[in-house]
């Protein structure tokens, strides 16, 4: 068993980190702090999963969110979707292993991953509506946040939604209101079975390891740690019994990264259309500056004149 | 024997100067609220495209309501263009003159208009800022609506509002530099901006640049 983040004192603690340990803001830049905390992540081992969605209650709970009562459609997916207030999300999927003939739950615990390289933050136009801490979480400040869309647009792994109330983004903040009084997240405190956990990167890192060879010696040659290289990596990771299809976990993506067109947008476009505009701007001054003005002479209001009166 | 260049609303008064009609006031109006509108729309729109104009939001009261008014000036802009289209578009049409222009473009900004051919109300490069601006403000007005979210979110995948996304800024750039030719084309060419406040030009304006409309107004070609 991994051993849980305890629990906490009664006693006031100051914050472990803060604006101070900005790694990245949306749409504006930071200094970044001399020396980066260590990077923090959640090890979710669908494996474990047993479909309870205790976490998907405990993130309710938490983060004090309420959730419409939604329509049964044969699924156990509820809601069908992740939502403004249903940050994460079990997905299930009925998998039929050809090789072993058996069927397989796949249970996969969907959320922001927290990517080392967040989309999401590339793609904001509102300055630190989206930060990236050092420690790996990338959260949302909805004061600031201008309910544009853009994040949908520039993370790969589709997770935020614009609340229909108040035209704001939402997505999982890996609890960091929780993590900066040196607790672990709401979902992984509640898990039953340990299938969330949570400590460093590196820890996280061993622990799945650990259940990779565990997995291995009961047959699924194929299992692995999903940790997208695309996004340099995330801060929620997967155990997979078949890492070697990701897809088939109710659509997560194989090698996820921000999409080109979303790097164009936010690269090249900027730089080329604003220097373009400069160009045709100093076009006109410089025409203006050496052509001179196209002025009207006396002659040719004499030769309109003269066309006019021979119309009389 | 070419097509008359005089439109409805058009006249001319003899007198000294010689006073020419070149738009109604219908169409003046027509044209400020789509000026006014484009002028707003490429200001908000800057404001969300490159951090560095984000404070541009200022002006629209904060980012929120910048994101919320964008759009709808939009839709604005579309309407009173389609006005402007077509009252315009007529004239507008090109023909074999206006390559002869538009391949002597030289000619054009060393101020050497009397080396051009005689040129209707429309001179080829204002039919090329109407026709530019026609198809872009109907590729704007599609791909805004692609990644409108507030309304149309949900008709849309994420691949597509990527797609519509670039699409509307690259667009946004181009037209706004042909805004830029179109304003600074009616800045140097002295005597322009009349027609649009008052509506009147002189007879000379009339004679130096647009002399085959002037010519048709003054025999009654219609």
């Amino acid at each position: 068993m991994f051993t849980p983040v305890p629990n906490p004192t009664t006693n006031p603690v100051a914050a472990k980190f803060g604006q101070q340990d900005l790694i990245r803001r949306s749409a504006s830049s930071v200094t970044p702090p001399a020396k980066r905390q260590t990077e923090v992540a959640k090890l979710i081992d669908v494996s474990k999963c047993i479909g309870c969605k205790a976490c998907q209650v405990a993130c309710l709970e938490w983060n004090n969110l309420t959730e419409e009562v939604g329509v049964n459609v044969g699924v156990y997916d509820n809601p069908h979707d992740l939502t403004a207030n249903t940050w994460t999300l079990m997905r299930y999927t009925e998998y039929e292993n050809a090789e072993s003939g058996n069927l397989e739950w796949l249970i996969r615990k969907d959320g922001c991953m927290h990517c080392e390289d967040p989309g999401c933050l590339k793609a904001c136009p509102a300055p630190g509506a989206i930060v990236q801490y050092s420690n790996g979480i990338v959260d949302f400040d909805h004061d600031k946040c201008i309910g544009c869309g853009y994040c949908i647009k520039g993370c790969p792994f589709n997770i935020p939604r614009i609340s229909q109330v108040d035209q704001k983004a939402y997505k999982c903040s890996l609890c960091s209101d929780r993590l900066a009084v040196g607790q672990g997240p709401a979902c992984a405190k509640a898990c039953p079975t340990q299938a969330i956990v949570f400590g460093t990167k590196d820890e996280m890192k061993q622990w799945a390891d650990h259940r990779i060879k565990d997995l291995k010696s009961r047959g699924f040659k194929n299992a692995g740690l999903y940790d997208p290289p695309g996004v340099s990596g995330t801060h929620v990771m997967y155990v997979l019994q078949h890492a070697d299809k990701p897809q088939i976990y109710a659509g997560l993506p194989n090698n996820p990264s921000i999409s080109p067109l979303v790097e164009v947008w936010k690269g090249v476009t900027k730089y080329v259309g604003l220097a373009a505009i400069g160009a045709f701007a100093a076009f006109g001054f410089l025409h203006h500056a050496v052509a001179g003005a196209n002025r009207v002479t006396a002659e040719d209001e004499k030769n309109a004149e003269r066309l006019t009166e021979g119309r009389r | 024997m070419s097509k008359s260049e005089v439109d409805a609303g058009d006249g001319v008064h003899p007198g000294k100067p010689v006073i020419v009609d070149r738009y109604t006031v219908a169409a003046r109006i027509n044209h400020w609220i789509t000026a006014i509108s484009l002028v707003l729309l490429a200001l908000s729109g800057l404001a969300l495209f490159t951090p560095a104009l984000y404070f541009l939001t200022g002006l629209f009261g904060g980012g929120q309501l910048t994101r919320i008014i964008h759009p709808w000036i939009g839709v604005v802009l579309f309407l009173s263009f389609m006005g402007l289209f077509f009252r315009f578009f007529r004239l507008n049409l090109w023909e074999r003159t206006d390559s002869v222009w538009m391949g002597r473009l030289r000619d054009v900004l060393a101020n050497e208009e009397n080396k051009l051919p005689e040129v209707g109300k429309y001179n080829a490069g204002q039919k090329m800022v109407f026709w530019s601006m026609s198809l872009f403000i109907l590729v704007l007005i599609t791909s805004g609506v692609v990644i409108w979210d507030q309304y149309f979110g949900n008709y849309f995948t994420i691949e597509q509002k990527r797609i519509a996304v670039l699409i509307h800024s690259a667009t946004a750039i181009v037209a706004i530099c042909v805004w830029i030719v179109h304003v600074y084309a009616a800045i140097w060419v002295r005597g322009t901006i009349g027609a649009m406040t008052r509506g009147k030009v002189t007879g000379g304006w009339a004679w130096r640049h647009h002399r085959r409309w002037l010519k048709d107004l003054v025999t009654g070609k219609n």
